[in-house]
């Protein structure tokens, strides 16, 4: 099933022995630090399951698909994630053929 | 950011909770989100982003070095793709 912020409170509740109402806001304090960090430029390393880091786009030529019209995607900073080599193979390993 | 200062940022947050809570949280949080997208299943935080992994199909590569032909394996990698929230207040434009 998909995991939600509900799901992560839940297993603070249960693992950690946070109450209730502390999971619930950990799990939004959790999302919200990585944010700020990003907001403010930092990269976020979390070891053992990866980086989110920052890229700059510059603009570049689009389209819009459906009437084929052309216009420009303007210049961005966008968010990237890479998942440690921990993480990939573990995924790796349950995939496995 | 490093692990360890998110542990002390949330710390400081929760005030009546001990450092050894916010370290088991994190520590916590990571892990379920891990064997979740092992397991092949997503993650979607609202106002965050997604996970889910992209499948990459078995292929011909080359050793670099010798130039040689080797079969590169099928596999899945984890993908995230930032949410709203995230996207807007990322971008500076």
């Amino acid at each position: 099933m998909t995991l939600t912020k509900a799901e992560l409170a839940d297993l603070l509740y249960e693992q950690v022995g946070l109450n209730k109402r502390e999971a619930k806001d950990m799990v939004e304090a959790f999302f919200e630090e990585v944010r700020t960090a990003l907001e403010a430029g930092d990269s976020v390393k979390l070891s053992g399951f990866g980086n989110f880091e920052l890229r700059q786009k510059s603009e570049r030529p689009g389209r819009n698909p459906k009437t084929g019209e052309e216009i420009p995607i303007t210049a961005r900073r966008v968010v990237t994630f890479h998942a440690s080599q921990k993480l990939k193979s573990k995924v790796d390993a349950n995939f496995a053929t | 950011m490093t692990k360890s200062e998110l542990i002390t940022l949330l710390a400081e947050r929760f005030p009546q909770l001990v450092m050894k809570d916010a370290e088991l949280s994190v520590k916590a949080i990571l892990d379920a989100m891990s064997d979740n997208l092992a397991t092949g299943e997503r993650i979607e935080i609202r106002g965050f982003g997604s996970f889910s992994l992209n499948y990459r199909p078995p292929r011909l590569g080359r050793n670099p070095k010798t130039g040689s032909k080797v079969e590169v394996p099928e596999k899945h990698v984890p993908h995230f793709k930032a949410g709203k929230e995230l996207r807007e207040r990322v971008d500076l434009s």
